[in-house]
């Protein structure tokens, strides 16, 4: 049985080698790292109007890192706003995360509010948050500038069940098909968009059709929608 | 005068046959999956795509072979109480290591892979070869092991992958082959020939795994002699 003393040396020499190569480690790659984060977040965003870019064709996986970085930067303006219409300036919207803003009470929320500037054409792209089967879903919008018809959303998730839930991702269908719906009704109201089990009405401007097997994914998405989008509501009203 | 019998140091090669027989072993008599049956976890849950699990295996490499060197070149030096602990450590720092240059290197991947990197630290391959071969043996052979295990193991998880991948979404390494648009090779929704097919869910979930990694052990027992009758 060794020494207390040769014992506590070996494991603090241990500990400060170890430290000491991790920390290096860390600095070096932060820059790398913290650029890739913001690639990744811009990329999700973009991805709620990528058929608005360009000519509608590219997918937003087909982008390469620096065009995604050029195309916000030129053509995505950010504020950051409160459930009560108000905007927080030193906060970044990119920086915000919805995963911590969801557990936070409705007055402190801070959301993200991006406007993507397409030669004149603006769309607002909005970031919601919610809850599917497993765990978390979440999802940017996108609506054009009459602030009710939808040019598009992507949506993605942290554990469906691939081929059930997860289709709110994978399949491109879902996403798609809330083109042109409408969040308000003919009188302005704000109704948001239901997606509907068994398929939706035909010419209804705000149902979506299900998702065969993963109706309480889809259930998700619908409250998601409605309780994340109305957040938005009274600061929609203020924006041009 | 007296006859001195000097011992004759055995010079080890660098590449043998013994040390060959380390990489080669847990490729298939040795296989730290489907005959050491160790580290089933990550083999479940990572191989529903290729991609992602080529990932784990080359993790699982590294640190497999590094932790396995480095403890062998510490081995006299650990103090017996702290064994299991300074292994640890060494094995979560080699994972960090990993963690953090993914996050430099390959952004989706690490976001796709999240806390199954992580969990290489619990992955009992890493710490089954450390204490059954890394404690007791030359630091260049403890290397070698290391490099055989993660490979046995990288090897089963690509084949189990492949077959998830192919069967549960049609696809192999992200190219689509067989499914019902026009992203595959083969689109069922316009081919005369296989209109019938549909991919199979099951395969999608971790059990299917569990499946898989049965009956590939079916297979290597039934055409490896060495390998009939041990339990």
């Amino acid at each position: 049985m060794e020494s207390n003393a040769k014992i506590i040396r070996f494991v603090v020499i241990l500990t400060v080698v170890v430290a000491g190569v991790l920390t290096l480690l860390r600095e070096v790659t932060l820059p790398m790292a913290e650029r890739n984060e913001e690639i990744f977040n811009k990329r999700a965003i973009l991805s709620a109007v990528v058929a608005e870019i360009g000519d509608g064709t590219k997918t937003i996986g087909d982008y390469s890192d620096d065009e995604v970085l050029d195309i916000f930067d030129k053509k995505v303006t950010q504020t950051s706003v409160k459930v009560d219409g108000s905007t927080v300036a030193d906060i970044q919207a990119e920086d915000i995360d919805m995963a911590k803003e969801k557990k936070k009470d409705d007055a402190e929320k801070v959301l993200p509010f991006f406007t993507y500037n397409n030669e004149g054409e603006k769309f607002y792209i909005l970031a919601v948050r919610g809850n599917g089967l497993w765990d978390e879903i979440w999802g940017y919008i996108a609506l054009r500038s009459d602030k009710s018809t939808i040019a598009g959303a992507a949506f993605d998730h942290k554990g469906e069940t691939p081929g059930l839930g997860a289709e709110i991702k994978d399949n491109k269908t879902f996403p798609a098909s809330f083109k042109d719906k409408k969040i308000n009704d003919a009188n302005g109201q704000f109704v948001s968009v239901l997606v509907k089990k068994g398929g939706a009405e035909i010419g209804n401007p705000h149902q979506v059709d299900g998702i065969s097997g993963a109706t309480v994914t889809a259930n998700g998405v619908t409250e998601m929608l409605e309780r994340g989008i109305k957040y938005y509501g009274p600061f929609l009203k203020t924006v041009e | 005068m007296a006859e001195v019998n000097t011992a004759v140091k055995e010079k080890e090669p660098l590449f043998g046959s013994k040390e060959k027989r380390l990489i080669t072993d847990p490729l298939n008599d040795n296989n730290p999956i489907t005959v050491q049956v160790l580290g089933i976890c990550s083999a479940l849950a990572v191989t529903s795509l290729i991609v992602p699990s080529v990932v784990m295996a080359v993790a699982v490499i590294f640190v497999c072979a590094f932790s396995s060197l480095f403890t062998s070149l510490l081995r006299t030096h650990i103090p017996k109480s702290v064994r299991m602990i300074v292994q640890l450590v060494i094995i979560a720092t080699l994972v960090t290591v990993v963690e953090l240059s993914l996050k430099a290197i390959n952004y989706p991947i690490y976001k796709d892979l999240s806390v199954y990197i992580g969990l290489i630290i619990t992955n009992c391959i890493v710490m089954g070869r450390l204490e059954a071969f890394a404690m007791a043996n030359k630091p260049w052979r403890s290397f070698l092991d290391g490099i055989g295990n993660g490979l046995g193991y990288g090897g089963i998880l690509i084949l189990v992958a492949f077959f998830r991948e192919l069967f549960g979404k049609g696809s192999i390494a992200g190219f689509g082959i067989i499914g019902s648009s026009d992203d595959y090779l083969i689109n069922t929704m316009t081919n005369e020939w296989f209109g019938w097919y549909s991919n199979n869910n099951l395969m999608v979930l971790p059990a299917a795994a569990m499946f898989v990694i049965g009956i590939m052990i079916w297979v290597q027992r039934s055409y490896n002699t060495k390998l009939v009758d041990i339990s």
